[in-house]
């Protein structure tokens, strides 16, 4: 592949201005799909299934098979529809997408066109530093997914491969596709706007409880479309679509790319051509895909299997008003509730870590204490791992072996491997303690023989201590905690020591 | 011939019920009957090897003393379009050749239920495009009347085996008349329901908003016993209705008594004049009318002004719906694949299994749906003929805030010969005239013998029409007037079609 | 080709004929379908017809793939793809 200039992206920032635009797919969590009654892999409980077992004939559009629409997942979009700000449609309906695509069992998709169940919103999105920015929704809308496609051959993907295979498990996963309208005024801030807005839609679907929302399984899913035109110029220039970018710091990322592969082409005085790009995380680039046209042309129809969606106002209200607090809100009241500054909330917040350090805390640990533990050897061991830190430990857990340490039962060390026991599946804090024996020797009995041991083996000592040299003491804390394997208090063998000194 | 095949479905229904005659040898009747004529007819494309063995299965319920419907044990044959278990499902396409459904269309699942017997699956159009039978991949059927001739279509195989007495009971379906116009064509009986009356799951799609499912019979009793069995909401097919229907069964005998027709008022539509129908065809329909006025009813002339742009809207809505119905048939994941030679694509595949599985006449109408879909053109063509499906419905609003039901000779001509018409499809097209109304708007119709086309002796029928969800009344309507012609004839009209088997 | 049918220069020749058909259907109807005429998309209206969440009947793993052309690997296989999905 020919080399790609790149711009120097302050350089492209002064010549041209940005503007963005996100297609975000979110899959619904129901139990079952959109419009069978299969089991809806992108639900937990069914994550994982092998290929082709969670099946009913609509998802393969085998002939006489019909579509009902799961009333679950249109409940979820509407409070879907109502957190993003939205209007909710009086009517909606369902349109058939003509294309034919082997993982597509119907060679049409069921989504929804013309009427969508929501339209006209806006999302709150804060920024890294705090700085809150609006970004406006254009539409939501139902649809079902497709299968999935693996490329075999020797290079994996679509060129170049001998054959495909077809699982049509996630066929009929629900979706809740989130179109904005082009934002402007991101400038330099534009990848960052990415990151933010996918941040603050994972944040919402989290909070609503509709979707597993975890972006490496493919749970939320970012289309970034990204123009640019210079200054001064009123026209839109040309976008791309560079799909599916399937991580916050991607989307910042693949963001970031392609205005400076844009704005070298431009500056060239060549043409951008609209397109869908993809995305690759190795090498932090983007490359051209399918060219976008007027020849694609998807037939769009009313879906004559489906009837309209027309949600009383009574169930809009209703859901409406079980609408949990808007995240940005949310986030607020917490930081001021827990007394953490700026830099520790961000350090929380930007980890992801809100919702586990919360849970932590109405378990029984302090603030302070969930954030250091979440924020510090939690994400340090999740990061060595290649996990999420919230998938290593439960807060229960957390919150549990920080009460051994405030019990006195585990110093800071012994607790950190606790951690890493039960991390490692031993079982709760407690049982990781009894079974590895690691709690602190706080018999002072056992202590104090193994201090007069100490004594008696370095006698100038305790003179030292007698003499007013207090720091002399730290021979013989040393010997004790070394007798007792680590699992001493330190600062009670001191008091015990002073204790016997001033005997 | 066994005098068993002669009998109506409610007839044998008694007997098995009373045990004279077990499912078994009703069943063996009319697969000799299979034997004897249908190398002839050619109604049937797959003559189900199971249907003795599930004849037997009712006989032991009944004979276990289990409580069974007035038609239990009785034979059905089962349109190709309804996918079934047991038996391969084609939509009478090379397409779909030996495909094994894994699961039963409902109504198939409630006609086994209620104990009837399938009996094989009858021959239709490809995708059930056509009105004469002759655009099968297998082959076309031939009329029991004259075997030179069409039995009609789609579903001419299903009212060839009914008119053949090669079953009493047969399931059809109906998207512009393909139940309707077989039935006249056939001298038979047959009824397409209110639109989600009948459950659609498990019907192979042609046109979703246009198709339903229903019964093919000699008498309307007959047809409103295989409708009280397959009717009723299903939760599979979001567009069926949760109506509680009463029993259409009970309505055709209360028509039978013909006092249904004492001040019944029938509608006659101005707009269509005996010159637009052959003149037998004008004939029969007009003595049907003269003789239920003889029985008290009162025949009111009605305007119906946008029945006329019925048939344009249909072949703008049909080909649309179809085009995308019949994407699904690409060689993925069932039916047939055709691969080229060297080195092909997935979308070479895909087009040359398309181009070799699909007959001239659905290609034809993927075509012209496609372009009908296509962007620009979307509106012109789909959206404005979905209007002229409101005006139509407010046609028939208007019709019957008048008259009761409305009547109409079901089709312009008697059955044609085969070949007559296939290469003039839009001469085929206007077949389709006087049903096409019926599917546009929702409302349901019948079809039942009115008598022979004198300059040809062939068999006419005359058609019904009522206001959605008001099938029964088609049912009372239709026993009565039936009622009537029988006893003016003196026996069914099928009496007089010519002997089949050996005889030609 | 939208519709995926290979097509012999005979079978365009015919069609382009019969597009004329639809065309002419295209006038007729018209004549009649004037922007005030509301479009009806099913012929019995309905809406809010819902399914409850729950697992029902599902294929097997067998059922699924018993009419498949051919398979590998629980899967359905086809030859190699040439374009992106959309
Ligand atoms: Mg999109
Ligand atoms: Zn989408």
């Amino acid at each position: 592949m020919a080399a790609v200039k790149l711009m120097d992206f302050d350089k492209a920032l002064e010549l041209f201005e940005p503007v963005l635009g996100f297609e975000v797919h979110v899959e619904l969590n129901t139990r079952t799909k959109m419009f069978s009654a299969a089991p809806n892999p992108a639900n937990e409980e069914f994550h994982g299934a092998e290929p082709n077992t969670l099946i009913a004939p609509v998802d393969l559009g085998l002939p006489g098979s019909l579509p009902v629409v799961n009333a679950t997942a249109v409940r979820s979009s509407i409070s879907l529809g109502l957190a993003l700000g939205c209007s909710i449609a009086e009517s909606s309906r369902f349109a058939r997408k003509n294309y034919f695509y082997p993982d597509l069992g119907k060679n049409y998709q069921i989504s929804q066109y013309d009427e969508p169940i929501a339209f006209e919103g806006s999302v709150e999105v804060e920024l890294e530093d705090g700085t809150l920015v609006t970004i406006p929704v254009e539409r939501a809308h139902m649809e079902e997914d497709a299968g999935k496609l693996t490329h075999m051959g020797s290079t994996g993907r679509i060129q170049g491969a001998e054959y495909s295979l077809v699982d049509y498990n996630r066929a009929g996963v629900p979706l809740v596709e989130i179109v904005t309208k082009p934002i402007f005024g991101a400038e330099h801030r534009a990848p960052e706007y990415a990151k933010a807005y996918i941040s603050a839609i994972r944040d919402i679907v989290r909070g609503l409880g509709i979707s597993e929302a975890r972006l490496e399984r493919g749970n939320l899913r970012c289309d970034a479309n990204v123009s640019l035109r210079p200054r001064g110029q009123e026209k839109l220039g040309t976008r791309t679509e560079t799909k599916n970018v399937n991580s916050m710091r991607s989307v910042e990322r693949a963001v970031r790319y392609e205005i400076q592969r844009q704005a070298a082409i431009l500056a060239d005085g060549g043409t951008i051509t609209q397109e869908t790009r993809h995305w690759h995380e190795d090498t932090g680039t983007t490359s051209p895909g399918r060219p976008k046209s007027d020849a694609d042309d998807y037939r769009y129809f009313p879906e004559p299997d489906l009837l309209p969606v027309q949600p009383s106002r009574e169930l809009v209200e209703e859901l409406r008003a079980a609408l949990p607090e808007q995240p940005v809100a949310r986030r607020r009241r917490l930081k001021a509730e827990w007394g953490f500054t700026d830099l520790e909330f961000q350090d929380v917040r930007n980890g992801g870590l809100v919702e586990v350090v919360e849970a932590t805390i109405a378990a029984g640990a302090t603030p302070a204490s969930a954030r250091k533990w979440w924020t510090g050897e939690i994400t340090r061991l999740a990061n060595a791992a290649e996990q999420d830190a919230s998938e290593l430990i439960s807060p229960e857990n957390v919150a549990a072996l920080q009460q051994l340490v405030d019990a006195g039962t585990l110093t800071d060390k012994l607790a950190r491997q606790v951690l890493e026991g039960v991390i490692a599946g031993e079982g709760t804090p407690q049982q990781v303690v009894d079974a590895r024996g690691l709690a602190v020797v706080s018999d002072d009995g056992a202590l104090i023989a193994a201090i007069d041991e100490a004594l008696a083996a370095q006698p100038d000592v305790m003179a030292k201590i007698k003499d007013g040299k207090v720091q002399a003491a730290g021979a013989i804390i040393g010997a004790v905690m070394k007798a007792m394997k680590g699992q001493a208090d330190a600062a009670r063998v001191r008091e015990l020591i002073l204790e016997r000194a001033a005997q | 011939m066994s005098d068993i095949i002669r009998l109506t479905a409610a007839e044998l229904g008694e007997k098995l019920a009373a045990r004279e005659i077990s499912s078994v040898e009703a069943t063996q009747a009319h697969l000799d009957r299979i034997a004897a004529v249908d190398s002839d007819v050619r109604a049937f494309l797959h003559v189900n090897e199971n249907a003795l063995a599930a004849a037997g299965e009712v006989d032991a319920r009944r004979a276990a003393g289990e409580q069974l419907g007035p038609i239990a044990g009785v034979p059905l044959a089962v349109k190709d379009v309804l996918v079934t278990t047991d038996m391969p499902s084609t939509s009478g396409s090379k397409i779909l050749e030996g495909y094994m459904s894994p699961f039963d269309a409902t109504v198939v699942a409630r006609a086994r239920a209620a104990g009837l017997v399938p009996l094989g699956k009858t021959n239709m159009d490809e995708f059930a495009m056509g009105s004469s039978t002759e655009h099968s991949a297998f082959g076309p059927t031939h009329n029991p009347w004259d075997l030179d001739r069409i039995p009609g279509g789609s579903g001419g195989g299903s009212a060839a085996a009914v008119a053949a007495f090669e079953a009493p009971l047969a399931l059809g379906s109906d998207t512009g008349g393909s139940i309707r116009q077989p039935a006249h064509v056939t001298g038979t009986v047959g009824t397409k329901p209110t639109y989600g009356g009948v459950s659609r799951y498990g019907s192979i799609a042609l046109a979703s908003s246009l198709d339903q499912v229903g019964p093919v019979t000699r008498t309307v009793l007959d047809a409103g016993l295989l409708h009280d069995v397959i009717g009723g909401y299903d939760a599979n097919d979001s567009t069926s209705l949760r109506d509680e229907w009463p029993s259409f069964a009970d309505a055709a005998r209360e028509g039978a008594s013909g006092e249904v027709l004492k001040g019944l008022k029938v509608g006659m539509i101005k707009e269509l004049p005996d010159s637009g129908f052959q003149a037998g065809v004008a004939a029969s329909f007009r003595e049907s009318l003269a003789l239920m006025e003889a029985q008290g009813a009162e025949i009111v002339e009605i305007s119906a002004p946008h029945f006329e742009y019925g048939v344009a809207a249909y072949y703008l809505i049909l080909p649309a719906e179809a085009s995308s119905n019949l994407a699904k048939f690409d060689s993925v994941r069932f039916g047939l694949r055709v691969t080229p030679e060297g080195g092909a694509t997935v979308e070479d595949v895909m087009s040359a299994t398309r181009e070799a599985g699909f007959g001239p006449e659905v290609k034809r109408r993927i075509i012209l749906g496609t372009y009908a879909l296509s962007a620009g053109y979307y509106d012109a063509y789909y959206g404005s003929a979905q209007k002229v499906r409101t005006l139509i419905q407010r046609d028939f609003d208007q019709a019957f805030a008048q008259v009761d039901v409305i009547a109409t000779p079901t089709a312009p001509t008697t059955a044609f010969k085969l070949g007559e018409k296939i290469d003039d499809p839009l001469q085929m097209y206007l077949n389709d005239l006087t049903t096409i109304p019926a599917n546009l708007a929702g409302v349901p119709g019948i079809s039942i013998p009115s008598g022979l086309a004198t300059e040809d002796g062939l068999p006419v029928g005359i058609q019904f029409l009522a206001p959605a969800r008001e099938d029964a009344r088609l049912y009372r309507v239709g026993a009565a007037l039936e009622a009537a012609l029988v006893d003016s004839w003196g026996a069914p009209l099928l009496e007089k079609a010519p002997v089949l088997g050996g005889a030609r | 080709m939208l519709a995926r049918i290979q097509l012999s220069d005979d079978e365009v020749t015919q069609l382009t004929g019969q597009l004329d058909a639809i065309v002419d259907n295209i006038a007729k109807v018209s004549e009649v379908a004037t922007p005030d005429v509301v479009a009806t998309s099913h012929p019995i209206a309905m809406s809010n017809v819902f399914r409850p969440d729950e697992v029902g009947q599902t294929l097997t793993h067998e059922q699924v793939l018993q009419n498949a052309p051919d398979s590998a690997d629980g899967r359905f296989r086809v030859t190699a793809i040439l374009g992106e999905e959309q």
